[in-house]
C-alpha cells in the first residue's frame, strides 16, 4: 500500500495510506500514513463500529493539512487481536459411519445457510461450493490417513484453494453461531484450527504432504504461516 | 507470539523498495475533494473476475456496490471482520457520510481493489497495474486516495 500511494502521488492524487505493519511504513515512507496497530485485516479497527471508524478516517484525513513529508502518525488506540478459540457450538456427531470432519461440515450447513442469507456473499467458491466440502474433507481425510494427494481425488485440484474454501465455510457457518460478543481478530481463525475436526484434518493433510516431501508452495500455505 | 505479531515481525523483514524523491501533491481543500479508496483486501463484486494466486492487477468496483466478495489469497489475517463488516477495511459508507455531512466533497464511482500479497519486487504494481490505477482514479477526476492496506 505505501508503494502504491508513491504512485498514485506522482500521478497527482493526495494519498493517505492507513499503515498496518509500522518498520515498513518507516522504510517505504508514503507522503502520508496513520499507522494502526488494529488485527490484521481489519485497517479500520472495529467492524460495526461507525464511530471508531469514523474517528480513524478523521486522524487520516487530518494529515492532508501537513505541509510537507513524509509524515507518519500512530493512531492513539491499539486494538489486540484475540487470538484464544471463540466460543462456538460444533454439531454432535450424527453418522459415526462418516469420517468425523465430514459429519462435522454436514452439521454446519444450516449455519452457513444463514450467514449467508444475511451477507448475500460468501467467500467460499474459488474451486468448490459449499455442496462440495464434505467430499472436500473426505479428500483431505484421506490424505491425512496415507493417501498420496495426488491419489486423494482433491476437488478442484489447488489445495490451497480448497482450503481456503473450507475456512471459509467455517467461519462464516461460525458466525452465525458464535457465543457473545462479536469475534475480533483471528478468535474465529482459531476456533476452526483448534476446535474442530475440519482444522485438525486439513493440519494433519498438510504434515503429511510435508513429510512425503510435497513442494513447499503446495502444502505451507494450506493454512496460515503460524501452524 | 501470537498470529499477528509473527505476520507482522516477518512483513518487516520483507524487501522494502524506498522513493528517495518523494512525489507530494498539495491537497485541494478535503471539503472539494473527490476521495477513492484503494484497497488491498482482493474484494471484487460479485460477477466480476476472481483474483488469482498472485494476481498484481486490480478490479474497480462501483460505488454503489455491497455484494463484494473476499479474494485474498492469504490466510496470514483474520477474514471474519469484512464478513461482518465491509467498512473495517472498506470504508464506504463511512465515506457516504462524510459526503452528506459535508466534511469531504464527493465520494468516487469507482474505487480501486488489489490483492495485497504481491510479488516482493513489487515491480508491476510500481511500473505498471499502479500507474494504470492512477489513470483511471485520475480520468475520474479523484483528488484524494485513502490506502487501505489487508
Amino acid at each position: 500500500m505505501s508503494v502504491l500511494a508513491h504512485v498514485l502521488e506522482a500521478a497527482g492524487i493526495a494519498t493517505v495510506v492507513l499503515s498496518s505493519i509500522r518498520p515498513m511504513a518507516e522504510k517505504v515512507a508514503p507522503p502520508r500514513a496513520l499507522h494502526c496497530e488494529f488485527p490484521l485485516g481489519r485497517p479500520l479497527g472495529k467492524p460495526n463500529d461507525a464511530e471508531f471508524q469514523s474517528d480513524v478516517l478523521a486522524r487520516a484525513f487530518a494529515l492532508l493539512d501537513a505541509p510537507s513529508g513524509p509524515v507518519l502518525v500512530d493512531h492513539p488506540e491499539v486494538v489486540e487481536s484475540d487470538e484464544s478459540p471463540a466460543a462456538c457450538a460444533l454439531p454432535p456427531r450424527y453418522d459415526p459411519s462418516l469420517p468425523a470432519c465430514v459429519d462435522e461440515a454436514n452439521g454446519l450447513r444450516k449455519a452457513f445457510d444463514r450467514t449467508l442469507a444475511g451477507r448475500g456473499v460468501t467467500s467460499v467458491g474459488r474451486v468448490v461450493s459449499a455442496d462440495e466440502v464434505p467430499a472436500a474433507l473426505a479428500a483431505l481425510d484421506a490424505i491425512a490417513t496415507g493417501t498420496p494427494w495426488t491419489e486423494a481425488g482433491l476437488p478442484g485440484g489447488n489445495p490451497v484453494a480448497l482450503c481456503h474454501d473450507i475456512s471459509a465455510y467455517y467461519e462464516e457457518a461460525a458466525l452465525a453461531l458464535v457465543d457473545g460478543p462479536a469475534p475480533v481478530g483471528r478468535a474465529v481463525q482459531d476456533w476452526f484450527y483448534d476446535r474442530t475436526q475440519a482444522g485438525a484434518t486439513i493440519l494433519a493433510a498438510r504434515a503429511a504432504m510435508r513429510d512425503a516431501g510435497v513442494k513447499f508452495p503446495i502444502w505451507f500455505y494450506m493454512t496460515p504461516g503460524h501452524r | 507470539m501470537n498470529g499477528d505479531q509473527m505476520m507482522r515481525q516477518y512483513a518487516s523483514g520483507l524487501p522494502a523498495p524506498t522513493f528517495p524523491d518523494l512525489a507530494w501533491v498539495t491537497p485541494k481543500p478535503l471539503a472539494e475533494s473527490k476521495v477513492a479508496i484503494v484497497t488491498s483486501a482482493a474484494l471484487y463484486a460479485t460477477g466480476d473476475e476472481a483474483f488469482g494466486a498472485g494476481d498484481t492487477s486490480f478490479r474497480l468496483i462501483d460505488r454503489h456496490r455491497r455484494d463484494l466478495v473476499l479474494g485474498h489469497w492469504s490466510p496470514n489475517f483474520d477474514h471474519t471482520g469484512i464478513a461482518l463488516d465491509l467498512n473495517v477495511a472498506y470504508p464506504i459508507d463511512r465515506l457516504e457520510e462524510l459526503a452528506a455531512r459535508g466534511v469531504i466533497g464527493s465520494v468516487a464511482e469507482r474505487h480501486v481493489s488489489f490483492a495485497g500479497n504481491q510479488p516482493d519486487d513489487v515491480a508491476t504494481i510500481r511500473l505498471d497495474s499502479g500507474p494504470a490505477a492512477a489513470a483511471v482514479l485520475r480520468a475520474d477526476g479523484v483528488d484524494v486516495a485513502l490506502l487501505t492496506p489487508v
